[in-house]
């Protein structure tokens, strides 16, 4: 009888090449973010069968949750045609065969080359537990925040520099703008805004002339 | 819960093992939906009441049978695709809401040993699942090909979006008071009366993932992509019959999901809240308590008023963001210099 964690593996991979590869060449761009979206999805379902839960959990919010959703915005507002854009695509194909040849041949090599120096021994200052004593969970969180603290900190500060550049370099000081003040409109009370008048019969009355 | 299932069957072999996890699946999906069907009874009673109506009076006694008569009447409508619309897309997105609305409650722990799956990143897999629901969403919004349905998807899913960020940041103070990701955890880390439970540390915190959880299940006052006022119904405008009524069910579900989270974060989960209580089973109070968060909905929706979009925005990246972020750093301190560390982890 087959495996139900085999199945499982077998139907996520299919799934995450299928997808990857609708996502090349489905014609309305919509659609490919949507494959895209499955594509990660299965590819965390594949994270979960190799006990890496917390990765999974992470790829699917941070991927799917965020970023997709940012390209879904992005994809829905254009209205470029995408099918002009992609009738000549088809002549890259032996040139993004080989980049992917290349690709696949370098993951092999390291991945079949993979051994440790010697100097990893000597720079283990506290003892790794076994696999079966911490969740991966507990595991990253050690060597992220405790062993490897400031490098950690020292990206997230490269992050953040890039973020504000961005916002920087982007933004413009519009004139004419008219932007809402909370602060005003919160302070505002009914007395400021309007007055009860009450009218004589037979007089009129006049609008007040200044504010209050 | 599918082990214990899986004992009561008393075979071996994989088959077995995948009935058990059908039949617990069952055993909460019939009661949840049937919940839902009275959930909506109930929100629309206790509007009515506020407003000083009568509400749903007529189907069964106590009009309690009127959603399962909508529901009927939603089942014979007939299913409308309009001609502009991306016909997959169009009828994928109300199913994708509804089942993404069931899966969160596989981690739910209703009980000791309650839960579907009681994995160790449960609390993430939660965040993970609900950043899904905007896609029901979104892609409704898009397949409609109506500008109305479209306006209403965009909004939706900058505002599930932006308050998802305050969401987090709330987890991970509870997180980092409990120590494990796991729910039944939570809920053990509270064990006891109520002065054990985390409402009493977590306060303001849990006022912020209250309101976050208004907007983030497109509640009042934060129901902008519906707004039927300028939207007409946001992204359900073309929706009918079925397909409608799946995003309806989806909508409740998510509700009282939010509900029955925040009574185990904050409100000790199952436990009784006084010594002596413990009589009772713990999911009679998980549901007591999920009916009191769901009353606290449906009394907001009949007292405010509905937010202006920007004002929505700003409320999420300006004020929560900044509180939340700045309340994760204030309870590590607390945690790190009064000692408060879980002992474990």
């Amino acid at each position: 009888m087959i495996n139900l964690a085999d199945m499982a593996f077998y139907l996520f991979a299919f799934i995450t090449v299928a997808s990857g590869f609708l996502v090349i060449s489905a014609r309305n761009p919509v659609h490919s973010v949507l494959w895209l979206i499955l594509a990660f999805f299965s590819a965390a379902g594949l994270f979960v069968l190799m006990g890496a839960e917390f990765l999974a959990m992470l790829l699917v919010i941070v991927y799917v949750g965020a970023v997709a959703v940012l390209f879904l915005f992005v994809v829905m507002m254009l209205d470029i045609n995408f099918t002009e854009f992609k009738q000549g695509a088809l002549q890259y194909l032996p040139m993004g065969g080989l980049i992917g040849l290349i690709l696949l041949a370098e993951l092999v090599t390291l991945g079949s080359a993979w051994a440790f120096g010697d100097v990893v021994g000597q720079n283990i200052t506290a003892p790794i537990p076994a696999a079966s004593d911490v969740h991966n969970t507990q595991a990253l969180g050690q060597l992220l925040y405790t062993h490897y603290i400031f490098i950690f900190q020292t990206a997230g500060l490269i992050l953040l520099v890039a973020m504000i550049g961005a916002i920087v370099l982007t933004h413009r000081q519009r004139p004419g703008v008219k932007r809402q003040s909370i602060a005003d409109q919160a302070a505002r009370r009914p007395e400021d805004a309007y007055k009860l008048v009450d009218v004589k019969v037979g007089s009129g009355v006049a609008l007040p002339t200044k504010k209050g | 819960m599918v082990e214990a299932l899986y004992k009561l069957f008393g075979g071996e072999g994989q088959f077995l093992y995948l009935l058990a996890i059908v039949a617990s699946i069952l055993a909460i999906v019939l009661p949840l939906l049937i919940g839902v069907a009275f959930a909506v009874y109930f929100d629309r009673k206790i509007w009515a009441a506020v407003q000083m109506r009568r509400g749903p009076n007529v189907v069964g006694p106590f009009g309690l049978l009127q959603s399962f008569a909508d529901g009927l009447k939603l089942f014979l409508k007939e299913t409308i695709i309009p001609a502009g619309a991306n016909k997959a897309i169009f009828l994928m997105a109300p199913m994708i809401t509804f089942v993404v609305a069931l899966l969160s409650w596989a981690v739910i722990p209703f009980e000791a040993h309650m839960a579907i799956a009681d994995i160790n990143v449960g609390i993430l897999y939660l965040l993970a699942i609900s950043s899904l629901g905007v896609y029901g969403i979104i892609m409704s919004g898009w397949a409609s090909n109506s500008r109305y349905a479209f306006l209403g998807g965009l909004r939706s899913a900058a505002q599930m979006v932006s308050y998802e960020v305050s969401i987090g940041f709330v987890l991970v103070c509870v997180l980092m008071h409990v120590g494990s990701l796991n729910m039944t955890d939570i809920v053990n880390s509270q064990s006891g009366a109520i002065w054990h439970w985390n409402f009493i540390p977590f306060f303001p915190v849990f006022i912020i993932f209250f309101i976050s959880a208004l907007a983030e299940t497109n509640r009042p006052p934060f129901d902008l992509p519906e707004a039927e006022a300028e939207l007409v119904a946001g992204y359900q405008v073309e929706y009918s019959s079925m397909a409608f009524a799946l995003f309806f069910l989806g909508e409740y579900a998510n509700i009282l999901l939010m509900s029955t989270v925040m009574s185990i974060l904050f409100f000790g989960g199952w436990n009784a809240p006084l010594p002596g209580l413990e009589f009772v089973p713990g999911f009679i109070w998980l549901l007591l308590k999920t009916a009191f968060f769901f009353w606290l909905f449906a009394m907001v929706k009949a007292f405010v008023p509905r937010y202006r979009y920007d004002q929505l925005m700003r409320l999420g990246w300006k004020v929560f963001l900044p509180l939340s972020l700045f309340l994760v750093v204030f309870y590590a301190a607390v945690m790190v210099y009064g000692g408060f560390l879980p002992t474990h982890g």
